[in-house]
């Protein structure tokens, strides 16, 4: 799903949500300041990932957004001449994009890790991975958000 | 703030080849930097932003952690056994601090 939002319309619905002072709160558009799909353009250099091999393991619906299991795994022998290097994380309507980068060596064996993230709201996370080939797979995930992880 | 990492190896002695899994907990409040203060001054950003394993002195895994990492970072990974050695976690954040935890592995 892309908008077409140009950056100065994007940072003024980003200033206006600041000004209001209704960052985490604000809804619908507010997360057009969201930058993960630069993120994950400047990460595969406007390559166009295709999908499978990566799978992203989320519960449907997290009751707290504050701490969500997840899980990312990619499929590769991570061999010294097929591994997977790098796995980046994003989620769609956080504050602001980034969520993760994880960086696999063929040492790793097997290309998975977990850790617990912060949702602000339900939304789409996205992993993207980047194999040794130059090539780069993506999996995304809808996990919908009782309570809010990212407020103050 | 420099409690010792909690670090789990799911084997302390593996063959060579075999899947060891590492699951570490750091204490860390990992500050996002968009939480106001009762007086509506921002609270400045505080997180670890990066986790770095080596097996032996050579890395095998590392992240970059963003904001959107929970409170108490919690971390689990593999790494395929190659020779006996230390396991060495560290976490940096913003400050430059260094959180260092170490386990043994034994490969036969």
């Amino acid at each position: 799903m892309t908008l077409k939002i140009s950056r100065r319309q994007a940072l003024t619905i980003a200033a206006g949500a600041a000004a209001a002072g209704a960052l985490a709160a604000a809804p619908g558009d507010a997360w057009a300041a969201n930058d993960s799909q630069d993120l994950i353009k400047k990460f595969t250099g406007g390559k166009t990932a295709g999908k499978g091999r990566v799978k992203l393991d989320l519960p449907e619906i997290a009751e707290n957004g504050n701490a969500v299991p997840m899980t990312v795994s990619v499929d590769s022998p991570m061999t010294r001449d097929n591994y997977v290097s790098d796995v980046l994380v994003v989620a769609e309507a956080n504050p602001r994009g980034g969520v993760a980068t994880f960086h696999f060596t063929p040492a790793s064996g097997v290309a998975e890790a977990n850790t617990r993230i912060r949702l602000a709201e339900t939304q789409n996370v996205v992993a993207v991975a980047k194999m040794s080939d130059g090539s780069f797979f993506m999996d995304s995930k809808q996990v919908k958000v009782t309570i809010g992880g990212c407020g103050g | 703030m420099s409690t010792k990492p909690r670090i789990k190896l799911d084997k302390k002695e593996a063959k060579k080849g075999d899947l060891v899994e590492v699951k570490a907990l750091v204490a860390h409040v990992m500050e996002s930097g968009q939480r106001k203060d009762k007086d509506g001054k921002p609270i400045p950003r505080m997180i670890i932003n990066k986790f770095t394993c080596t097996v032996n002195g050579k890395q095998v895994f590392a992240a970059d952690f963003e904001p959107a990492i929970s409170a108490n970072p919690y971390i689990q990974f593999k790494f395929r056994a190659e020779e006996s050695g230390p396991v060495v976690l560290t976490w940096i954040d913003d400050n430059g601090e260094k959180i260092v935890g170490e386990e043994q592995i034994k490969v036969s």
